[in-house]
């Protein structure tokens, strides 16, 4: 077998007589070359060993019932609530980044919102599973939904977790919508660069006949202005709806107002620092780095540096209104979270997520493909680890000192969780094989050449 | 090879070939695009268009494009999402199924506003892309256009402006010249597509058919569902949920002698610290008839009063009122709200209550009465009593005559 480093096509430079042709050239080879990178053959490799022991963990559950995890009186939210916010928080950069960047005309982001925005697109699906396992009865999630049951009951519209599944599904539903449409014009390039009659009869088929008439770009644009429009407040709204779930109920340190505005900037922290764990292999293996510069890089380690303060003031906050409110059981919720039984998870949060981002002052740190890539990943730790501070803290000493409890996962609840970074990879690694990674046509519409005319604007 | 020399060098119509379609010229830039698109737009031609890889800034009006109507489209589609939230849920909270929620009022539009805003969102987010798809006359299978072998760099990096031979003002070598003054690449005539099937393959058709039919069936066996019955208990799908390790209430269990699960008291013991043999201090009783004192243990004094007032304010007032009036804020706010499923709280200075025995009100507050709940649980014996002695304070308050005030202090009331 040759090696395939032997012709690597994402090495050379891309082909094109001018800066839309090789922009075309370099985004579309991936999908076009007969074999991915080594690396992604790797990556494919582990990322579906863990999504096959997502499938067991799961077939074990409805096999066997939730008790097989170590959700117990007095957490009964135990891992499965901490992943679903946890990768509903993720999901929060692939939007924010299409939609509300694209309001304040960023126009950066066209090299990294394609694959922000499938990113969060996987997220949510990985998200959308934690709840409907949760609920510990599979086949029976469509009470959740306003359709007709046998029992003759509609949901409950007062309650936040109702609002939860229609805050997820709208987002998951409009991110797919945003997602697809962006796509659609890519979608005809690789329709009309295929060479095989499969390929351009699927692309052709997704891409429904673009053809970039420019009465057809007038409305795609106007759509596109709309559906960020209708995103930007989705964005916000999700995380804060997600937020109530904890903020409507009496629970101490879960009772606080603070809760929707600090949710939302931790998911765009964690978002963002999920989005460059992955644009930094993924602009390496596939030859993108002339199209996600490390100026992109350093600009998304701004943002980590500046949601990771939010949250950090959030954290700080929480313990001044728990002090100011003179609440004894928040007073108590809050210490017992620094120095109670899980103190390890608190200081484990404030050290991926408020002391890591605070490289990122130095310039050098964020221009630094490792440093980057570290933190990225140490944030994503964090945020995990915040999610957990909030929902097994709480929850293991509530009201009654007689129901307090130690949480203790079982090896099914580590078996879900990695599996469910399986289920996330094995779709992100598809999108990089088969899709357009870079929005094309977006990043040509901002190469000089465009603007060519002697633009006045 | 023939074909596709016809395809990419022939630039003008022969005689006995497809009709025409258009003329179709290629440029290099964004600019020479416009700068032609403003000659073309100017000559009065209303079916031509350019095609480009990525939104051409300056185009919309360099062509004339007027301002879509879709925004309204979404704007209506907004509408109907907030109006769908809102009809949703009042119907079937407040009006189908009415759900006993803590008191809460049925329908509460603050309650609902997070589903409002989904709504409108998922369904103006349909309308958009919906809506610019149909707009665009999308999914478009096959175009003339298409057997350009050229016309595919569209995607990729030319530029290009087709006049439809429909147009008006379409003249071959008028507008041949016209678009030759605009210094195109290319310039290539476009025939009407003869080749491509205009119809789907019928076995696609049918499939198509087959398989939307057949996706109809679980939907006919679920309807039938819901009407039909059945003899048979239900399918179990996942046995270990529904049958689980544990015993509960009125269940078999073959251990015990007496073939139940759910095990009696045994006669003749009484679990550590429950014995309460003290029938006046725990049940409010005296040889059977309501205590009309307070139990030995339970002495009147400004302490006892003064947490029988904490707890009354905890547990007694949100219904009662702080005076015992039955004007609490619950009860204020529930009337407020006219739901017509409140009960009014007593009010306790009724004539009565006040002659009831305080052994009858311990009761009363220990297992609740008609739609008061007891608080038995909640509350200690003695505190019980001692809200029950701070209620006789406030019905006695209201009986009181000058003559209650110890002598010396009357002249601080003048
Ligand atoms: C949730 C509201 C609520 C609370 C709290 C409450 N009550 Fe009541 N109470 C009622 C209602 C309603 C009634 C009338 C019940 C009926 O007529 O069905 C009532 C009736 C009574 C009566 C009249 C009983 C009779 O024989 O007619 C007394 C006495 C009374 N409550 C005392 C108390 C005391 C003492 C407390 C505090 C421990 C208390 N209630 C707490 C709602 C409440």
């Amino acid at each position: 077998m040759a090696a395939i480093s032997d012709v690597n096509p994402f090495v050379q430079p891309p082909k094109g007589d001018n800066d839309f042709a090789r922009v075309t050239d370099n985004v579309s080879r991936i999908a076009e070359v007969n074999r991915p990178p080594r690396a992604w053959y790797i990556a494919f490799g582990i990322s579906t060993s863990l999504l096959g022991l997502f499938g067991i963990s799961v077939a074990y559950l409805f096999w066997e019932g939730i008790g097989i995890w170590g959700n117990m009186n007095p957490s009964y939210w135990g891992f499965p609530i901490v992943n679903f916010v946890f990768w509903v928080g993720i999901g929060h950069a692939g939007t924010l980044i299409s939609a509300i960047l694209y309001l304040m005309r960023q126009t950066w982001r066209t090299a990294i919102n394609r694959f922000a925005e499938a990113m969060t697109i996987f997220a949510v699906i990985c998200a959308a599973v934690f709840p409907g396992l949760h609920v510990g009865r599979p086949w029976l999630p469509y009470w959740m939904f306003p359709i007709p049951n046998q029992m003759q009951m509609w949901p409950q519209f007062r309650s936040p977790l109702e609002w939860d599944v229609f805050a997820v599904g709208t987002y998951a539903t409009v991110s797919l919508l945003f997602w697809y449409m962006g796509m659609i014009p890519d979608l005809a390039t690789f329709r009309d660069r295929s060479t095989s009659p499969l390929r351009r009869a699927l692309y052709g088929a997704f891409a429904m006949g673009w053809r970039g008439s420019s009465r057809q770009w007038h409305r795609y644009e106007r759509a596109y202005l709309l559906l960020a429009a209708l995103a930007t407040p989705l964005v916000l709204s999700v995380h804060s709806v997600v937020s109530f779930d904890f903020a409507t109920s009496q629970m101490p340190g879960w009772h606080t107002t603070i809760f929707p505005p600090y949710f939302v900037a931790g998911a765009i922290f964690g978002g963002f620092a999920m989005v460059v764990t992955l644009a930094v292999p993924a602009r390496q293996f596939f030859g993108l780095k002339r199209i996600i510069t490390i100026n992109h890089l350093e600009l998304m380690s701004k943002i980590i540096l500046a949601t990771g303060m939010m949250v950090g003031y959030a954290y700080g906050m929480e313990f001044f209104i728990a002090w100011y409110s003179g609440s004894a059981y928040e007073g108590f919720a809050l210490l017992n979270r620094a120095v109670g039984p899980f103190a390890w998870s608190y200081w484990a949060m404030i050290f991926c997520n408020v002391v890591t981002p605070q490289v990122f002052w130095f310039k050098s740190m964020r221009r630094n493909v490792w440093v980057i890539f570290f933190v990225g990943v140490l944030v994503n730790i964090g945020m995990w680890f915040e999610r957990f501070v909030i929902i097994v803290t709480s929850g293991s000493r509530d009201f009654l000192p007689a129901s307090w409890g130690y949480f203790i996962p079982t090896a099914w609840d580590f078996a879900t969780l990695a599996g469910s970074f399986g289920l996330f990879f094995t779709l992100f690694l598809l999108f990089c094989r088969y899709l357009p990674m870079v929005a094309m046509a977006e990043v040509k519409a901002f190469v000089p050449a465009a603007h060519a005319s002697g633009d006045h604007h | 090879m023939a074909d596709k020399k016809k395809d990419s060098d022939q630039t003008e119509h022969a005689e006995g070939e497809a009709p025409l379609h258009g003329l179709l010229a290629e440029y290099d830039s964004t600019a020479a695009l416009i700068a032609a698109s403003k000659k073309v737009r100017d000559a009065g031609f209303e079916k031509w268009d350019t095609y480009t890889p990525f939104p051409v800034h300056g185009i919309d009006g360099a062509m004339g494009i007027k301002m879509t109507k879709l925004p309204w489209i979404v704007l209506g589609a907004a509408i109907t999402g907030l109006t769908t939230a809102i009809l949703m849920q009042w119907w079937m909270n407040a009006v189908d199924y009415k759900y006993i929620i803590s008191g809460k009022p049925f329908w509460s539009i603050p309650a609902s506003v997070p589903i409002y805003f989904e709504l409108t969102v998922l369904f103006s987010a349909f309308a958009a892309l919906g809506g610019m798809l149909a707009l665009n006359n999308l999914p478009l299978p096959s175009h003339p256009l298409d057997l350009k072998e050229r016309f595919a760099k569209v995607t990729d990096d030319k530029f290009f402006l087709m006049i439809q031979a429909a147009d008006a003002k379409f003249d071959e070598r008028e507008t041949r010249a016209l678009l030759e003054g605009t210094h195109p690449t290319v310039l290539d005539v476009v025939l009407e597509d003869r080749t491509s099937p205009s119809k789907l393959p019928t076995g696609l058709v049918y499939g198509l058919l087959i398989v939307a039919t057949a996706s109809l069936i679980p939907f006919a066996f679920i309807a039938k569902a819901r009407f039909a019955k059945s003899e048979k208990t239900r399918v179990h799908v996942v046995g270990d949920m529904d049958w689980q390790l544990k015993f509960q209430a009125q269940q078999a269990h073959p251990f015990f002698a007496d073939g139940r699960a759910e095990r009696p008291e045994i006669p003749e013991t009484v679990a550590v610290g429950h014995l309460r043999e003290d029938d006046h201090l725990f049940r409010g009783k005296e040889q059977d008839t309501w205590a009309r004192t307070f139990p030995t243990s339970i002495e009147p004094s400004a302490d006892a009063l003064e947490r029988g007032k904490e707890k009354f304010g905890v547990y007694c007032a949100p219904c009662h009122g702080f005076a015992g009036d039955g004007d609490g804020p619950i009860s204020v706010r529930a009337q407020e709200l006219a739901e017509g499923t409140w009960v009014p709280p007593t009010n306790v200075h009724q004539d009565y209550l006040r002659q009831m025995p305080v052994g009858q009100l311990f009761d009363t507050v220990t297992h609740g009465i008609r739609n008061m709940a007891g608080y038995g649980q909640l509350i200690e014996p003695e505190d019980r009593w001692k809200i029950v002695m701070y209620l006789r304070a406030l019905q006695r308050s209201r009986q009181t005559s000058v003559d209650d005030v110890p002598e010396a202090e009357r002249g601080a009331l003048k």
